[in-house]
């Protein structure tokens, strides 16, 4: 898949920001709307909020990667964190 | 455990399906899209070698991320403490380091598709054979255990009978390997790996606060049957099942670090395979390297999560305190998850344990159907057929090894402590395999013959000390079996291979060039300089020193 035609539309960075961002979406949602029994079952903090949010974070960091850096150059450098 | 269903059923909603049902979807659809690139054996088996560092890095991670490590590490964390990072920290990070640093330049530059073809090249046929049978024999053991914890999740989840989700389970995996070979494999790893990092970290971060931090934790786990010493990881005693302090970390480092986790990560071609996949010499070489970083916070989300199921669920600190009750370590992570998690965050925390049992499970089935396709099948059965025949073949072994690991799924579930077991299959395999692999590698002297003697001769004696543990010969708790067995099989088979080799006739330089260490010359060792490939942080070498520095920090903190 690094051969440059056939890249474009399979760059799995793309795929990645896509389904962590769909759960950022839905967790954000859910924990707008959090009821407080929830939040007491975790300890008190708004984890679907809070999850929610920095999956949305992360998803812009893969999407900008991707922009940054298109397919076929390998970047190593991130990638590793989380 | 099967008697739990009912304490252990978790309380997941229609939001909770949906977000397992996502996943689900990106996962088949990866399996799709990669099958239009699959045109010939070696896109099937190997990706075409096309792979770049990041994502084979985290492949090779997500590859040994499944059940063993999520379900058996964090087990072990419940039942030991913090002296479990040693399975990180002194086990799998040096020893990925070894193997990209000195190993991977002869596996990659000696353009083989296997490990075991590394062993026909430098050993010959019966070594050969021998290392390819153990191997496909290990693979579908630990897929049927991977398969078994999947179906487990399943049938807490859902309710279904365990035969049912294994097959449904067995069913999914064998579906996107069989479409897109090990690109589908890779890119879903990497995919799950970002999953599980995401269900776990949240899992932790809430536990930790429950317990009132770092600090809280270390008091509660004090005060708890475990005791003030499960919080620091040397010596670790519980762990190795030695009383002298002194003996406890030398079979740590010698057993566990050097014989069972170099044994593991450096011949071990479910891992290597991912190395083999990417697209020149230094991309194989960082593949490790790159791994190790991540590899090196894993047990802060899969270890500590354990220690606080210990204290913080009363069902699993009732059986820590005594023994009774319905759960046990196993249970550690799903009864965390029960208490902690919103609805939402535990569908995702579901999702995050499918898809690393799937990624282990997927892992095992493509090196399975490589060694079985072109090490067994290709070499022995059925020869010089064109390429599209062992593609074909491939997908075939696919599934009867998805059929047999169906059948390993019920061996699985007789042990309590899956860990014990695995690390048995793996001191039988891999230490042996570590000895002669390393002795071959660096000894041009030694010959095919003590190849096969030698691994022949160390499995025995694996298998051996087991059997004198089990019944009661050998007396040590804890993991120390299993060091002691890999310690003697290394070592036996170590001066198995010498004794042998010096009274049989090696092979001549010029076959060795390449396979030995001081017959490849060092540009042949070493990675050609290839374009965008610049920079220093693309230095194999200088990135090895930097994670190991790293690790020796984290060893110093938690010591």
């Amino acid at each position: 898949m690094a051969d440059k035609k056939k890249a474009g539309a399979f760059d799995i960075r793309i795929v990645i920001a896509a389904l962590i961002g769909i759960y950022g979406v839905v967790l954000t949602i859910l924990g707008i709307v959090e009821k407080q029994q929830e939040i007491d079952k975790a300890a008190g903090i708004n984890i679907n909020l809070w999850g929610g949010i920095a999956m949305l974070v992360f998803t812009a960091l893969f999407v900008l990667w991707a922009r940054l850096r298109p397919i076929a150059v390998p970047v190593e450098e991130d990638g590793t964190g989380e | 455990m099967l008697p739990q269903q009912s304490i252990l059923r978790l309380d997941a909603t229609a939001i909770d399906y949906i977000i397992i049902a996502l996943y689900f979807v990106f996962v088949l659809g990866i399996g799709y899209l990669a099958r239009r690139a699959v045109s010939s054996s070696l896109d099937f088996f190997l990706s075409g070698r096309s792979l770049p560092a990041w994502v084979t890095g985290l492949a090779f991670i997500s590859a040994n991320l499944g059940a063993i490590e999520i379900m058996g590490m964090s087990a072990n964390g419940a039942q030991y403490g913090i002296p479990t990072v040693h399975y990180f920290w002194i086990g799998a990070v040096p020893a990925m380091l070894f193997l990209g640093v000195v190993m991977m330049p002869f596996y990659y530059g000696s353009k083989v598709r296997s490990v075991p073809e590394f062993m026909l090249r430098r050993f010959g046929k019966p070594a050969h054979l021998v290392n390819a049978i153990s191997f496909a024999l290990a693979q579908v053991l630990i897929a049927g255990v991977n398969l078994f914890l999947l179906a487990t999740i399943v049938n807490v989840l859902l309710g279904w009978p365990i035969w049912v989700s294994v097959i449904v389970a067995a069913a999914i995996v064998l579906s996107y390997i069989t479409l897109g070979g090990l690109s589908a494999a890779i890119y879903n790893e990497v995919l799950q790996f970002f999953v599980i990092v995401a269900a776990l970290l949240p899992l932790t971060l809430v536990g930790l606060h429950k317990v009132g931090g770092w600090q809280g934790l270390v008091d509660k786990v004090s005060a708890s049957p475990g005791g003030s010493e499960q919080m620091s990881a040397w010596p670790g005693n519980a762990l190795s099942g030695f009383h002298n302090s002194f003996l406890s970390v030398i079979g740590i480092v010698f057993g566990l670090g050097f014989v069972l986790s170099f044994g593991y990560w450096t011949t071990n071609f479910t891992e290597v395979q991912r190395a083999l996949a990417s697209k020149n010499m230094s991309a194989a070489r960082r593949t490790p390297i790159i791994g190790s970083f991540p590899k090196m916070f894993i047990p802060f989300i899969v270890i500590i999560p354990g220690i606080i199921a210990a204290v913080v669920v009363p069902e699993l600190a009732q059986f820590k305190a005594n023994g009774s009750g319905q759960v046990d370590y196993n249970d550690a992570l799903l009864l965390l998850m029960r208490d902690l998690l919103p609805n939402g965050m535990l569908g995702l925390a579901i999702t995050g344990l499918l898809a690393s049992f799937m990624a282990g499970m997927a892992a095992n089935l493509s090196s399975f159907n490589t060694v079985m396709s072109y090490d067994i099948i290709e070499r022995y059965l059925i020869k010089d057929r064109p390429d599209e025949f062992y593609l074909q073949t491939g997908r075939i072994v696919t599934v009867a090894g998805t059929l047999v690991a169906i059948g390993t799924a019920a061996i699985a579930s007789g042990y309590s402590n899956l860990m014990d077991y695995l690390q048995q299959l793996f001191s039988f395999f891999n230490a042996p395999l570590f000895a002669t692999f390393i002795l071959g590698m660096f000894w041009k002297r030694m010959t095919a013959t003590a190849g096969w003697i030698g691994l022949v001769s160390g499995t025995a004696t694996a298998i051996l000390v087991f059997v004198l543990s089990e019944n009661g010969v050998i007396n040590l708790p804890g993991q120390g079996a299993s060091f002691v067995g890999a310690g003697a099989a290394f070592v036996v088979d170590i001066v198995i291979s010498v004794v042998v080799s010096l009274v049989t006739t090696p092979k001549r330089d010029t076959e060795l060039v390449g396979l030995v260490y001081s017959l490849t010359p060092k540009q042949q060792r070493t990675e050609v300089a290839v374009a965008g490939d610049g920079g220093w942080y693309r230095r194999p070498v200088l990135l090895a020193g930097i994670s190991l520095t790293l690790t020796i920090i984290l060893n110093i903190i938690f010591a």
